[in-house]
């Protein structure tokens, strides 16, 4: 074990398999000499060289049609979009391409390529630093997608994602990046895809969140304890594939369910969560399932903290569904 | 060329009849196609557009392969999950096609990379057309070939017309091969009717690429005498006056007459040629007629290396309402 911030579990993990397997490798904008503008890819570049860590070009469509062309080969590269709202040039690689190659060609052309991106807000980026897309990638059929919370899952997830054999989107809530420290284990650490993480056990209100949005929901869940109600936190972290039987569980258990995320709430991947409860936890539903999210409004710069979830909403939210029923 | 050219004649009735659902020509594009492809070796990368039958055929892809993924039938390699024309042959490196336009530019790029990385003597060539030389991914593609150097050939088949929109319409650049400086390698500009002339070219390219001397991008100058794909009537945009000019340079006009000059050919050994190949599609296209079609339980395969449970249920779904006969496939 050795106590990390996220970021450092980030790197840890890219260091552990590009140490184990020559074919992984990196490439994305200012990730090599610079070590990436977050340092996710620090020292990298000066022990693996400039062949398996890979200064691009400024163009997301040419990092991610390259990475995949890589992986068409054999290789598995590791791409990173400097900030996940910068991703849309790509947009048509990883929806039309990176996604179907499997399915396309009738199984003939696998095509496991590992996108990391920094998302969410909290960090003064307007705008364009600040989005949380997730929803975009969970509704194209033939990706994964995954956002660890904690150090320990930012290098287990990751090391899942680079030696699975389908496409990843690794989604890293960068506003946690160094305000959360944990133990991480030393080692080939894996978490395993579809598997939720229970962050806090309670009894009265499930609240369901993943990346940043997990550090509020603690918060509330602590507030939430003082006044009698015990909230179970969920880290989804697994958004597809998702942990469908571990989400249904916990809302059996509790009654109530509270969803948590930063993109605007509607068609945002809540709604599937909703959706999935309706459909399987109806009868256990003593309350309105309840979504805290951010607005349906683009990303504002000035009113950021206005914007982004926080402890006092999310426990708002619990507390009005524990007096519903 | 004669047998490509036979398909195409073939195929576009086809789908006159409702026998096969689309197709997408390549009358005027043989000669480009086949000498690009014998310039390359069997270990070569091929990133095709949809209109590279006669690079698959040439790389040795059977006839009969080609139909059954035509017809979209249960021996399609691709299992009837693409629109025809687009191939995928995993045993002669001929990477899967997509409709977006130029998206398998950049990739090439990636696996010409890869194969450098992995120390594998060989070169990837991809192929699209003037229309590409406009989307993002030629951009991109070419732009980190010449950073990286790439050992990658970039075929461009000008054929003229971008669906209805003339070349001139899609640049003001003189020739599509001259952007290739910009870029900061060579660009050649090919009679793409001129079989030997391609050869050369590709060839050359291909020689660059491996000696470490990086991209070329090759415009080979040819003309589309069909529609883009039987869903298109080119008599809205173009003059049956034009399409008759350009048949004048017809490749297998051009390779007839050197063949019959040299004394190669005669005009009974064309005949028979040509009644071989019709021959050859009517038997490919038989045996795929013949083929039980894709079976509905694999609609939900391939997604994932293996299903998600989220698949799974779906697929009891899916059984039950296959069983129940609900739905008849």
């Amino acid at each position: 074990m050795t106590e990390l911030t996220l970021v450092q579990g980030i790197n840890r993990a890219l260091l552990e398999a590009m140490r184990s397997d020559p074919d992984v490798l990196v490439l994305g904008e200012d990730v090599g000499v610079n070590g990436g503008v977050f340092r996710a890819t620090e020292g990298l570049f000066k022990e693996f060289g400039a062949d398996r860590v890979i200064d691009t070009p400024l163009s997301e469509t040419g990092i991610i049609g390259t990475a995949i062309g890589m992986a068409l080969y054999g290789l598995k590269p590791v791409a990173e979009i400097q900030f996940t709202d910068f991703i849309y040039p790509a947009y048509d690689q990883i929806v039309s391409e990176l996604a179907k190659f499997r399915y396309r060609s009738g199984g003939q052309y696998p095509c496991h390529v590992v996108i990391r991106a920094p998302y969410g807000g909290g960090v003064k980026g307007g705008l364009y630093h600040s989005q949380s897309n997730e929803a975009y990638f969970c509704h194209t059929s033939g990706l994964k997608v995954v956002v660890p919370s904690t150090p320990a899952d930012a290098k287990g997830l990751l090391l899942t994602a680079i030696h699975d054999e389908d496409p990843v989107m690794f989604f890293e809530p960068k506003r946690i990046y160094r305000a959360v420290t944990g133990e991480v284990p030393d080692g080939d650490h894996r978490v395993p895809f579809g598997k939720l993480r229970i962050a806090r056990e309670g009894t009265d209100v499930s609240l369901f969140a993943y990346g940043a949005m997990i550090p509020p929901a603690l918060e509330a869940a602590e507030r939430l304890s003082a006044e009698g109600i015990q909230a179970e936190v969920i880290d989804v972290r697994s958004l597809v594939p998702l942990d469908e039987e571990g989400i249904v569980a916990s809302v059996e258990k509790t009654g109530r369910a509270v969803i948590v995320h930063e993109a605007p709430r509607f068609c945002g991947f809540g709604a599937e969560l909703a959706a999935l409860l309706a459909e399987r936890a109806f009868y256990s539903l003593k309350a309105p399932v309840a979504r805290v999210t951010g607005f349906d409004t683009p990303f504002p710069y000035a009113l950021e903290h206005v914007y982004l979830p926080d402890a006092e909403r999310i426990a708002h939210a619990a507390r009005t569904s524990v007096k519903a029923g | 060329m004669v047998l490509i050219r036979a398909t195409d004649d073939r195929c576009l009735s086809l789908q006159r009849q409702g026998r096969i659902g689309f197709y997408a020509p390549l009358s005027g594009q043989e000669a480009a196609q086949i000498g690009s492809a014998a310039a390359m070796e069997a270990n070569d990368w091929v990133f095709p557009s949809y209109r590279e039958l006669a690079v698959a055929l040439y790389r040795g892809v059977s006839l009969p392969e080609i139909f059954h993924q035509l017809v979209g039938d249960s021996k399609d390699p691709t299992k009837g999950r693409q629109m025809p024309n687009h191939f995928a042959f995993r045993d002669q490196h001929f990477v899967s096609a997509s409709s977006p336009i130029g998206t398998q530019i950049s990739q090439a790029v990636g696996a010409a990379i890869a194969a450098r990385y992995r120390k594998d003597p060989i070169a990837v060539i991809a192929y699209f057309g003037d229309g590409a030389t406009s989307s993002n991914d030629f951009h991109a593609g070419l732009n980190f070939a010449g950073v990286f150097a790439a050992p990658v050939v970039f075929f461009c088949e000008n054929n003229e017309y971008a669906i209805s929109l003339p070349r001139d319409r899609q640049t003001k650049s003189a020739t599509l091969a001259e952007k290739a400086a910009a870029y900061g390698f060579p660009g050649v500009v090919v009679d793409g009717n001129d079989l030997d002339a391609v050869y050369v070219a590709v060839r050359e390219a291909r020689r660059r690429a491996l000696s470490g001397g990086g991209p070329t991008l090759i415009e080979a100058q040819v003309y589309r005498f069909g529609p883009h794909t039987t869903s298109d009537d080119p008599r809205r945009y173009r003059s049956q006056q034009e399409v008759e000019a350009a048949k004048k340079d017809d490749p297998l006009l051009k390779l007839k007459s050197l063949l019959l000059q040299s004394g190669q050919l005669t005009e009974a050994g064309d005949a028979a040629i040509w009644e071989d190949a019709k021959a050859a599609v009517g038997q490919a296209l038989a045996e795929a007629e013949r083929t039980p079609p894709v079976d509905p339980h694999t609609l939900l395969e391939d997604v994932f290396q293996s299903p998600t449970p989220r698949l799974v249920l779906e697929r009891a779904e899916l059984d039950l309402f296959l069983g129940e006969g609900v739905s008849k496939p």
